[in-house]
């Protein structure tokens, strides 16, 4: 319901206001010997926040529950752009624990190249051809444009090590 | 100083590299009109990485040639399309959908390109002649004078933004404390980053305005199921002579347009509000309101030249004070800062050729503009024949790599996600984004400004009344705040029921 997700947005923003209030006041919030100390401007605001908050919750509450905020069959395919978009970004960089690699980063371009293909092929059910040349294509593009025309660097892993670059 | 100073301009903008840029920004910008989930703010983010290595006036006239493309673009996609691509093209889409529908998509098209052409020329004649006026009264400001501009440009979106006043102030809170997180320049201390090294940065607004505008958007359009059933363009040459043949008929809805969208485009969040407003007096005054709504063609030419209008001269606090007046003009001001400007009033003494030569470009490039989609409207209208599988990932690759590239940090790819997410939530529940990527912007110069002018009071809120100039502003800020409070008592009053709220963004 769009009353619960309003009260749970309007929960999260009380707490970040409490939090900006809470190390504000460990900074100091007042007047320090050279004029406003780090905490006063931040004070303000999550002292703001807070109050603006409890507002707009007690209108959530008084104004009913209103329309779902989301359906199941709304929200499946922004599940479906999300997660594979999550994995795309895990994949380029890798995964380091506590100093050790447990997944080496594929770079940005093999990674792209990934999403696009999956995305292409489960999604939108395109011709294995289509996939193949669109999802190699367009990191390719990216990648002149990008490395070689404006010298932008992005990521890279193995692929573009062993061919040279 | 004026039309010298326009020479030297021109000079500079009509190069043939300069103009090869604006050539390529209006392709690439009205490219990005059309997509859904890549607006001006957004396609500006994400190009800006590549003008690090350009010379700086080139740099601007690529930024600003993509924002008067993905105007005019946005106009395609609301005709043909139905979809407004921007939230000031939602009041094309009344007449102009309608009118693609009986088959004068042509026709609405012209009007359409024309009326933003004539909005835009509007704002930039006004620009050349007031920006260096303003500029010269801007270099007397001290600290309040900017603090109660900056004050002045939040509370217009509180009490102007339409929508709910307590959520655009949220937007605005959210900004400011983001943009206070990491290192205080000041001070030399760690504000809000518990220890954690990566928070030590801050957020970068550009990382932001790509996650809320681009990835958010992208979610909530496959939320509603990408369905593009376009009306044909029917556009040709001989339409185009005799719309501009109908089109004098509706100089008064013009000119009317044209000063609403100057006037409420200066102020933030000016461009949606100024859209509507066009529309509402244009059906006001017609001799057939009732037409209005099923294909009119002035119901197309009102919105579209109040936008233009609106969306040019958002560029003018950009320019003259440092303070810009829309998320795109927001981007542009950060573009300014990494090419190693200072933005603000010393920018028209100190580098004439570049804000003349951004000045000159804007004629350039809204003439270029206007024939290139006048010329190449079949050719955008069929980026959206791609189908939404394959655009959908590529919009996301295409962010990706524009979060990436601001400050080559994999932290920003992953902050681009959680912005979309955060942009997707506040989207439905109706919290705008504008204030809040303006407010991550200008977080620093504000408190920097506040400090200041309580440094120079001694601690005392009065320094922003004492001075003539901070007085009017602060009183007027004031009085936008406290319009969402004021204006339903003030009806009351004089018993009117009260005004359904108007969309928010903007």
């Amino acid at each position: 319901m769009t009353r619960t997700a309003d009260l749970v947005t309007a929960g999260v923003l009380l707490v970040i206001g409490l939090i900006v209030v809470g190390d504000s006041l460990r900074l100091g919030a007042g007047w320090g010997s050279d004029g406003p100390m780090s905490g006063f401007f931040p004070f303000w605001l999550g002292a703001i926040l807070i109050l603006v908050t409890l507002a707009i919750a007690a209108q959530a509450w008084r104004r009913g529950p209103g329309k779902p905020f989301v359906t199941r069959e709304q929200l499946r395919p922004v599940m479906q752009v999300l997660w594979p978009a999550v994995a795309m970004v895990v994949l380029t960089g890798g995964v380091t624990l506590g100093g050790m690699t447990m997944l080496p980063g594929l770079g940005l371009y093999v990674a792209s190249a990934l999403y696009l293909a999956f995305y292409m092929r489960s999604v939108g059910r395109h011709r294995w051809l289509t996939v193949a040349v669109l999802s190699v294509g367009i990191p390719v593009i990216t990648f002149l444009v990008f490395e070689t025309w404006f010298l932008v660097p992005m990521p890279k892993g193995p692929l573009e090590a062993w061919l040279g670059y | 100083m004026g039309l010298e100073n326009l020479l030297l301009g021109f000079s500079i903008a009509v190069t043939p590299f300069n103009l090869f840029v604006a050539v390529v920004g209006i392709t690439l910008g009205t490219i990005i009109g059309v997509l859904p989930g890549l607006g001006g703010a957004n396609g500006v983010a994400i190009l800006l990485p590549l003008t690090f290595t350009m010379p700086p006036t080139s740099a601007i006239i690529l930024l600003t040639s993509l924002y008067w493309g993905a105007l005019f673009g946005g106009a395609i996609t609301s005709i043909l399309f139905n979809i407004p691509g921007e939230p000031w093209s939602v009041a094309t889409t009344f007449d102009g959908y309608p009118l693609a529908r009986q088959g004068k998509g042509g026709q609405a098209l012209t009007a359409a390109f024309t009326s933003s052409f004539i909005g835009a020329l509007f704002s930039i004649v006004l620009i050349t002649l007031f920006a260096p006026l303003l500029a010269e009264i801007a270099l007397k400001f001290g600290p309040p004078e900017f603090f109660a501009i900056q004050l002045l440009t939040f509370s217009s979106f509180v009490g102007l933004g339409g929508g709910n006043p307590l959520k655009s102030l949220v937007s605005i809170l959210l900004g400011f404390i983001l943009a206070a997180v990491g290192l205080d320049i000041v001070t030399g201390q760690l504000r809000m980053t518990f220890g954690v090294t990566d928070l030590m940065k801050g957020f970068d607004f550009i990382v932001a305005v790509i996650g809320l505008f681009g990835i958010g958007e992208i979610m909530l359009s496959v939320e509603e199921g990408l369905t593009f059933r376009g009306a044909a363009t029917g556009m040709n040459l001989k339409v185009v002579l005799e719309t501009w043949k109908i089109l004098p008929r509706y100089a008064r809805t013009f000119v009317r347009g044209s000063f609403i969208g100057f006037w409420m485009g200066f102020k933030p969040g000016g461009a949606t509000p100024a859209s509507f407003m066009s529309y509402a007096f244009a059906k006001r005054f017609s001799k057939h309101p009732e037409r209005f709504g099923h294909g009119e063609l002035e119901g197309v030419v009102a919105p579209e030249t109040a936008a233009h209008a609106a969306g040019v001269a958002a560029m003018l606090p950009m320019i003259t004070l440092g303070i810009p007046g829309s998320p795109t003009a927001a981007v542009m001001l950060g573009g300014l800062i990494i090419w190693g400007l200072q933005p603000g009033p010393l920018l028209f003494t100190e580098k004439p050729d570049f804000v003349w030569g951004l000045i000159a470009s804007m004629y350039t490039g809204n003439v270029i503009g206007v024939i290139m989609v006048l010329a190449g409207v079949p050719l955008f209208a069929a980026i959206l024949k791609v189908p939404f599988a394959i655009l959908t990932p590529l919009i996301v690759v295409v962010c990706a790599v524009g979060a990436y590239a601001v400050h080559s940090s994999m932290i920003d790819v992953w902050y681009m996600l959680i912005f979309g997410v955060v942009g997707y939530v506040f989207k439905k529940l109706d919290y705008p984004l504008a204030p809040l990527v303006l407010a991550l912007v200008l977080g620093d110069l504000a408190e920097n400004a506040l400090r200041q002018s309580l440094i120079m009071s001694q601690g005392s809120l009065t320094v922003f009344f004492t001075r003539p100039i901070a007085c009017v502003i602060t009183l007027a800020a004031l009085f936008f705040l406290f319009m969402p409070v004021l204006t339903p008592w003030w009806r009351r009053l004089r018993g009117v029921p009260p005004a359904p709220s108007a969309p928010a963004e903007g």
